[in-house]
């Protein structure tokens, strides 16, 4: 007799561990001819909220982390998907990608990640500075993460697009939710399986499944996330978004061109939207003498 | 417990007597009685046939009166500005557009005291303030980014920096001039051209802005001000023609503006309201610490975003601080601006002073302590004395909200971890102050506090190369230095 083989359940990934929706809905996954594929979590508002409050949690340490150690811990998500490009590839196959496209992608996934690996202890200092104030204060801008970080991933290329979307945002040590492409989730859940094996703290990244339509204006209008960043070209949902974002003065950032295939979608700009400048001043001479600058 | 008694310096006699009066002159000054638009570089009648008054807040007399945009006269700057992007400001040379703004720094220093003594007349600022700070910092800021201009390419590594078009400004009232400068010099450098809306109570300054450009010889169009009030600005930020909206104001309208121009093309940088912790650790060098509270809070009448609305003494100092704090607030001069003696000038209008009386009594309702200086002050025109709440806690409205003006918020902490909870607890985060010797302390402390400028011991300090802006509800982008470029450029 044939093996009879065992099949995967899709879960969502919140603060380190694989619950099933809190709402018990799913939606079917089928490919071309109609084969359901896998049972997807149909993620709610309240599964959102959670991954905010596992998102919150991590980010005091996950941003305290030096350059180095976040380099390498996103190094060895490289490691770990490298490690499983098969199973990617296959998984993308599911979803519709010929081998070549699929391998394409799963190979520039691996080598974007190993990009920002190296970014993490470098953009501090192209972005940084020493200012030369007029008065006698010694005085620098440093960039520090804007928080949590809430990420509507690209619909198409959803490997690639998740992880151009999420190594930028954590590389520079936010944390955040992401909502994984809804047509094509396979991967984006598996890929949440690297992260859980990549040395990264449980919440620094919480990816959840479901349709972007019911949770844009929730991760948009969030009170206790900082900046919300929206792949897509959809106007509508573009305003809604923005519109929902002004609750706490989020940051928004729209990118309706994106092609995560294009060398162009990687680079330190993407670490750069998510942070914020803080500037420090002291002055230079001794506390208590006279004439001094305070 | 026994209440500890403290020494008590005599301030009964005659303290604020003993100064004779020493006003600046204002003979020097010109001031129209009329202002009218400045569009396409002319002065343009409003639209709406109307005008509004603008007062010395010191004095309640009216100085000038100033035209009120309307819709169709934004319109008309936004075209000019349009024009002059297209036709001209696009196309110059980069080290020339350099030249313009370095003839506008230059300008203004040699016409910085009038500047000076009309800043204070319309805005309510001490003379002392708007001579030594306003006004210099304005011309400097000028003078940093005009030479930008034709470097702008070093600024941004493996990117081409392009400038986004018309840029439409509206600006608050308590740095009239300084925050035209934070506004108009960057953009200008980046190569954008400008529509700028002053505040309504303090256009003066803007008004003589536009006269000194109009002098230097600016392209037509390159510079074009409209005033007037809310509506104004509405006009302004809903206008199609604009790429890029640049507001300095309060988070209340910071959000509203950030809502109208969801679901368009326009770029957007906001700097907002402000609640800012002031913090003393026991260990701080306390003379200067008081002199820090001071400044944070009593600074520009207190009409401040980045004010240190809120200070935070460690408990086994905090009497110690408290009485060197009541005693040198009785030493402050509060009165007419134009005496180079006055420490604290007037509240900028009535309605903020009502405003002000207003978060006073929510105050004493709520059960904090209440103290002022005895202080006397005018008759007439608008003033507050120096005000303290002692033994606030953190749910207060007065510890919460920005009340912009000058009051003081005092809680006391005991350890960093609660100080840095208490400090960050706040949807704002602006700026923040630390005071202590040991330098590891205040690293740690700049690192943990959620603000976008932190000052360590100092507090209230400005520079063009030293950018500005906040954290979280206090908005975003900066202004000032290498990174006030990347508000007014795209790749």
């Amino acid at each position: 007799m044939s093996r009879l083989e065992i099949i995967k359940t899709y879960k969502i990934y919140i603060g380190g561990q694989f619950p099933r929706t809190e709402s018990g809905r799913y939606y079917p996954l089928k490919n071309k001819s109609g084969k359901v594929l896998a049972n997807i979590c149909l993620s709610s508002r309240k599964d959102f909220r959670n991954a905010v409050v596992a998102a919150r949690a991590a980010f005091g340490a996950w941003s305290s982390k030096s350059g180095l150690n976040r380099s390498q811990i996103l190094y060895r998500i490289a490691e770990m998907l490298e490690g499983r490009r098969t199973q990617f590839i296959q998984e993308l196959q599911l979803q519709g990608s010929s081998v070549k496209a699929a391998e394409e992608e799963v190979n520039l996934s691996i080598d974007r990640l190993v990009y920002y690996a190296g970014w993490c202890d470098k953009y501090q200092q192209l972005f940084s500075a020493v200012n030369p104030v007029a008065s006698s204060h010694f005085n620098f801008s440093v960039p520090e993460p804007s928080g949590v970080v809430a990420i509507l991933a690209p619909q198409e290329n959803s490997l690639i697009g998740l992880v151009s979307a999420i190594a930028p945002v954590i590389a520079g040590g936010n944390t955040c939710i992401a909502l994984a492409s809804e047509n094509y989730p396979l991967c984006a859940v598996t890929f949440a399986e690297v992260i859980n094996s990549s040395d990264v703290p449980g919440g620094v990244v919480n990816i959840l499944t479901g349709t972007a339509a019911e949770l844009n204006a929730h991760f948009a209008s969030h009170m206790d996330v900082n900046a919300v960043v929206y792949y897509g070209s959809n106007e509508a949902q573009t305003k809604l978004i923005q519109e929902n974002a002004v609750a706490n003065v989020k940051r928004v950032f729209i990118h309706n061109k994106a092609n995560s295939l294009d060398e162009k979608a990687q680079g330190p700009y993407h670490i750069f939207d998510l942070q914020e400048i803080k500037t420090t001043w002291h002055p230079i001479e001794n506390i208590g003498a006279a004439k001094t600058g305070y | 417990m026994a209440k500890k008694e403290t020494p008590k310096l005599d301030f009964s006699k005659g303290w604020g007597s003993t100064f004779a009066p020493a006003p600046e002159s204002t003979s020097h000054i010109q001031v129209k009685k009329q202002y009218d638009l400045f569009i396409n570089g002319k002065w343009v009648k409003p639209e709406s046939g109307k005008y509004f008054p603008t007062i010395n807040p010191a004095t309640e007399q009216v100085i000038s009166t100033i035209a009120e945009a309307n819709e169709k006269d934004v319109n008309k700057a936004v075209k000019a500005a349009r024009d002059a992007y297209n036709k001209v400001w696009s196309k110059m040379p980069a080290k020339e557009r350099a030249k313009y703004i370095y003839r506008i720094a230059r300008t203004i220093q040699e016409r910085a005291r009038e500047f000076a003594v009309i800043e204070t007349m319309d805005g309510g600022k001490s003379i002392r303030e708007s001579r030594d700070i306003d006004v210099p910092l304005a011309a400097n800021h000028f003078f940093y980014y005009a030479g930008w201009a034709d470097k702008l390419e070093y600024a941004f590594p493996n990117r081409i920096p392009k400038p986004l078009g018309v840029a439409g400004q509206i600006i608050p009232w308590n740095f009239p001039l300084l925050m035209a400068a934070w506004k108009i010099a960057p953009a200008l450098a980046t190569g954008n051209t400008v529509v700028l809306k002053p505040a309504e109570t303090t256009s003066l300054t803007a008004l003589k802005l536009a006269e000194v450009i109009a002098d230097c010889g600016l392209p037509e169009g390159v510079v074009n001000i409209v005033t007037g009030a809310g509506k104004t600005g509405a006009a302004l930020v809903n206008h199609p023609d604009i790429d890029k909206i640049a507001f300095t104001g309060s988070t209340d309208v910071g959000k509203i503006i950030q809502r109208s121009i969801a679901g368009t093309s326009k770029k957007l940088t906001l700097e907002l309201g402000g609640k800012a912790a002031n913090i003393i650790f026991d260990d701080a060098p306390i003379n200067q610490a008081v002199e820090g509270i001071v400044n944070g809070i009593f600074f520009n009448q207190g009409h401040v975003c980045c004010a240190g609305s809120r200070l935070f003494v460690q408990e086994g100092i905090a009497d110690m601080v408290i009485s060197k704090l009541k005693d040198r607030m009785e030493t402050l001069i509060v009165g007419d601006p134009m005496d180079k003696n006055t420490d604290i000038g007037a509240i900028n209008s009535k309605e903020q002073l009502a405003k002000i009386n207003d978060y006073i009594s929510i105050g004493k309702n709520e059960g904090a302590e209440f103290y002022q200086s005895s202080c006397a002050i005018p008759k007439k025109g608008f003033f507050c004395r120096p005000t303290l709440f002692l033994n606030a806690s953190q749910s207060h409205r007065i510890v919460q909200e920005e009340i912009f003006g000058p009051v003081l918020a005092v809680q006391t902490f005991r350890t960093i971890e609660e100080v840095i909870e208490k400090a960050n607890n706040i949807p704002y985060g602006l700026s923040a102050g630390v005071w202590t010797d040991k330098g590891s302390k205040i690293f740690n402390l700049t690192t943990k506090l959620r603000a976008g400028v932190v000052w360590a011991n100092t507090y209230n300090k400005f520079d063009p190369t030293s950018p500005f802006g906040g954290y979280k509800e206090s908005g975003f982008g900066r202004e000032g230095g290498i990174h006030g470029l990347h508000s007014y450029v795209k790749f």
